[in-house]
């Protein structure tokens, strides 16, 4: 198993934040909007260094995704910025008329989602988004898993031509990329190769299924562990090459099993490639009041539930 | 665009009252009764009122934008965008076909020279507008931004958030006209919920410009347009209340929701095409 080295532990959003800095200064079209958590999202310093190009929407999330819409017809690039719940499900028609369907170049950026947003509990805890987003024709689906990818996936979508929805989080968790690493969006990273199972993991989880892989070595078990930061478009030649090695699978992220990463995956198997598969996902619950570290325990998404989902697959090849 | 005079928009919104009622006819759906209601304010504002370029560009830079938000009334909108030379008049007859750019409500999903944003879904379009009114500012743009919406349509809160944001931003290069046809699905706009009479009073404690204007009147309508553009850059988004006659001016269609969004029969086409005289030549 690859040895994989901590360089810090920061918050994706604060990747968010330093990536739309940068964009700030870089690319002269982008603007950004935000529902009254400019801290939360790390949105400060950009409004700070361009007030001419920050809009204040206070909250009324649906009238920000339309002015975002708007904006784009004469040519700018807008990032929006609130809570995932309130970037998806809150706003679903919106998106979808008038950004979506009208093909609008808009940057939904979605901060605190999944479990780990923790105390606020589950009105705050949004674990369909992932779905929602990704039944919307021509919506690309990104869920970076540390603050160094958060931040190259921000700067990447400004150059993408499209509605992106960009999916992060609240809790400091491992930052282990690659610093001023490149994005490609829709391409799968092989973090480590092995033969008996392949792992598909995203956002929070990834760290987890590097985790479960260790332990899984300890085992004896060779896993092959791939980052999926783009969920639409999947990188399904990736996934077909690495179940055709390894002939099982296990998928990991902080969502429903329901619409998830995992499902896009069952998806591209059941049609390509059948194979057996274990799901470490949230299992059709909403979440609750916790610690980010009580909830993920409480609700499977550690990874010893990966280490087991991986025993359980194995068991089915 | 060569501005017309009164005489030739008389002309050109009883051809389009035609085109409406053939087009809704043909495919035996649609929305009649706004569309009647809100042709002349077309045939104004394509031919008298917007700066704009037929010769479609999605950015609209250098140029007045459009936003129909009560996308239901599209074949109005149809009608008058192909009447102004944006795709062939022909088309029209494949509204609402299969295959066809002439969606049941407007969307750029098919490229239809004209449209900017899909509407359909309502309340949304102030919004959109707000946008696209910032990014004219952004750009040193001094074209306007112009929005038609509904009456029953304000009920839909996405309004008010939208309505707070322009005043909030002073967004000044924003024209908002609301068709006061007092009609929605189910029955009069105070019937259904009530809207209230003091529409004027809720939008001037936003803190927009209120501006009154009789939908039916040419004169009216060109002088409130001009009134309005007059007061755009003094820091306030402009409202325009106007009032129309759902399904006028079809005597058997006025007064009623009950055309609202139902096709006439070939008698009631018959009947109606007989007050609409015919000025530039059916599709």
């Amino acid at each position: 198993m690859k040895k994989f080295e901590i360089q810090n532990v920061k918050d994706t959003r604060s990747g968010f934040g330093a990536g739309l800095s940068i964009l700030g200064k870089e690319n002269p079209k982008v603007v950004a909007l935000c529902a009254d958590l400019t801290g939360s999202l790390k949105m400060d310093a950009f409004q700070k260094a361009h007030p001419e190009r920050f809009f204040q929407a206070g909250i009324a999330e649906a009238n920000m995704m339309g002015v975002a819409a708007g904006l784009t017809i004469g040519g700018w690039i807008p990032f929006t910025g609130t809570f995932a719940n309130f970037s998806t499900g809150r706003v679903y028609d919106q998106i979808r008329q008038s950004i979506a369907y009208s093909h609008k170049n808009v940057k939904i950026c979605a901060s605190h989602a999944g479990l780990t947003l923790g105390e606020d509990g589950a009105t705050h805890q949004i674990l369909e988004d992932i779905g929602l987003m990704k039944m919307l024709p021509g919506m690309t689906v990104i869920n970076p898993c540390d603050y160094n990818q958060t931040l190259a996936a921000t700067i990447a979508i400004a150059k993408h031509e499209g509605p992106v929805y960009l999916r992060f989080g609240r809790p400091a968790v491992p930052n282990f990329t690659e610093e001023n690493q490149t994005f490609e969006i829709g391409k799968a990273l092989l973090l480590n190769e092995g033969k008996d199972v392949s792992i598909f993991a995203t956002g929070h989880l990834v760290w987890k299924a590097i985790q479960a892989g260790e332990k899984l070595a300890e085992m004896g078990i060779d896993a092959e562990i791939i980052n999926i930061h783009t969920i639409k478009p999947l990188d399904e030649e990736a996934i077909l090459k690495s179940v055709a090695k390894t002939r099982c699978v296990v998928s990991a992220e902080e969502h429903q099993m329901n619409g998830g990463l995992g499902d896009s995956i069952a998806q591209l198997l059941a049609r390509k490639m059948p194979t057996p598969m274990e799901m470490v996902a949230v299992n059709d619950s909403f979440g609750e009041s916790g610690t980010p570290d009580d909830l993920m325990k409480k609700y499977g998404l550690e990874a010893e539930n990966i280490v087991a989902a991986v025993q359980a697959v194995l068991s089915r090849k | 665009m060569a501005q017309l005079t009164i005489v030739e928009l008389k002309q050109l919104s009883s051809q389009i009252r035609r085109d409406i009622l053939r087009m809704v006819h043909a495919c035996k759906s649609g929305h009649p009764g706004g569309s009647l209601g809100c042709a002349d304010y077309f045939a104004a504002l394509y031919f008298g009122v917007l700066n704009h370029n037929i010769d479609f560009k999605m950015n609209g830079i250098g140029e007045d934008v459009f936003f129909l938000s009560n996308g239901h009334i599209s074949p109005v909108f149809y009608s008058t965008l192909a009447r102004a030379g944006y795709f062939p008049i022909a088309e029209l007859s494949t509204f609402r076909r299969l295959n066809s750019r002439l969606q049941g409500h407007p969307t750029t999903h098919e490229h239809l020279p004209g449209i900017r944003i899909a509407s359909g879904s309502l309340g949304q379009g102030v919004s959109v507008a707000c946008g696209a009114a910032l990014s004219k500012k952004l750009n040193g743009d001094k074209g306007l931004v112009q929005v038609l919406m509904g009456d029953g349509e304000i009920q839909e809160g996405q309004n008010w958030e939208a309505f707070m944001f322009a005043a909030h931003q002073k967004i000044d290069n924003l024209i908002v006209t609301i068709d006061f046809n007092g009609q929605q699905i189910d029955g009069s706009t105070q019937a259904v919920m009530g809207i209230g009479n003091d529409i004027e009073a809720k939008m001037l404690s936003f803190g927009w410009e209120v501006l009154h204007m009789d939908g039916h009147n040419f004169e009216s309508i060109l002088s409130t347009m001009k009134q309005a553009k007059a007061l755009c850059g003094n820091g306030k988004p402009i409202f325009i209340m106007m009032k129309t006659e759902m399904g006028y001016p079809v005597d058997f269609m006025m007064g009623s929701h009950k055309w609202h969004g139902v096709a006439p029969n070939d008698q009631e086409l018959e009947k109606a095409l007989a007050q609409l005289p015919e000025t530039l030549g059916d599709y």
